[in-house]
């Protein structure tokens, strides 16, 4: 999983099947330090996430279709999971 | 999942049975802002993207899972046209 930062939404009326009634966010993949990657992604949300709440995102197939409730495999890779609430560091001598 | 435009065609008569019928669209992945983001890939489309279109896709297994009746040879798969995308006020 990565921590990512929700920047946005995505609405598409033609899409995949299993794309039907999933919230698509736009995720932007997020550092421990808090400075985002350039690399936008999208991912569909299951935790009610909002515009700029820091999340956290699994990106592998399978996992996403159980997640989701697929019982066959579905053209879907990344899933927000959960809303992040604090990250903490600890202080190492870089 | 990743946002693209589709920026070209590819047609291939002698390919892989499993592709047939499955269209072939050369495609830049992007982010939000339109920029690119690596090189451009050749992506399956099932969804009826046409050239301009804002569309986003699969990449790895994923992309085999798009047809109903058989899994196709394809690691970047078009999976949805975008109609809109709003970015919160930052």
């Amino acid at each position: 999983m990565y921590l990512g930062k929700v920047i946005g939404n995505v609405v598409a009326t033609v899409k995949h099947p299993s794309y039907k009634d999933q919230k698509l966010m736009l995720v932007a993949p997020m550092q421990p330090d808090g400075s985002l990657k350039k690399a936008t992604m999208l991912a569909v949300d299951t935790v009610d996430a909002g515009i700029n709440d820091v999340v956290l995102v699994i990106s592998e197939g399978k996992s996403a279709s159980e997640i989701l409730e697929f019982e066959k495999r579905v053209p879907i890779r990344s899933v927000i999971i959960a809303v992040v609430d604090h990250v903490d560091i600890s202080e190492q001598d870089q | 999942m990743k946002l693209g435009r589709v920026i070209g065609k590819v047609w291939a008569t002698v390919k892989d049975p499993k592709l047939t019928g499955v269209t072939l669209y050369l495609m830049q992945p992007v982010n939000e802002l339109d920029e690119p983001l690596g090189r451009p890939a050749v992506a399956a489309d099932v969804v009826g993207s046409r050239e301009g279109d804002l569309i986003y896709w699969v990449g790895s297994a994923e992309a085999t899972f798009v047809l109903e009746d058989r899994q196709i040879p394809s690691d970047v798969s078009i999976v949805g046209i975008v109609d809109d995308k709003s970015t919160g006020g930052d």
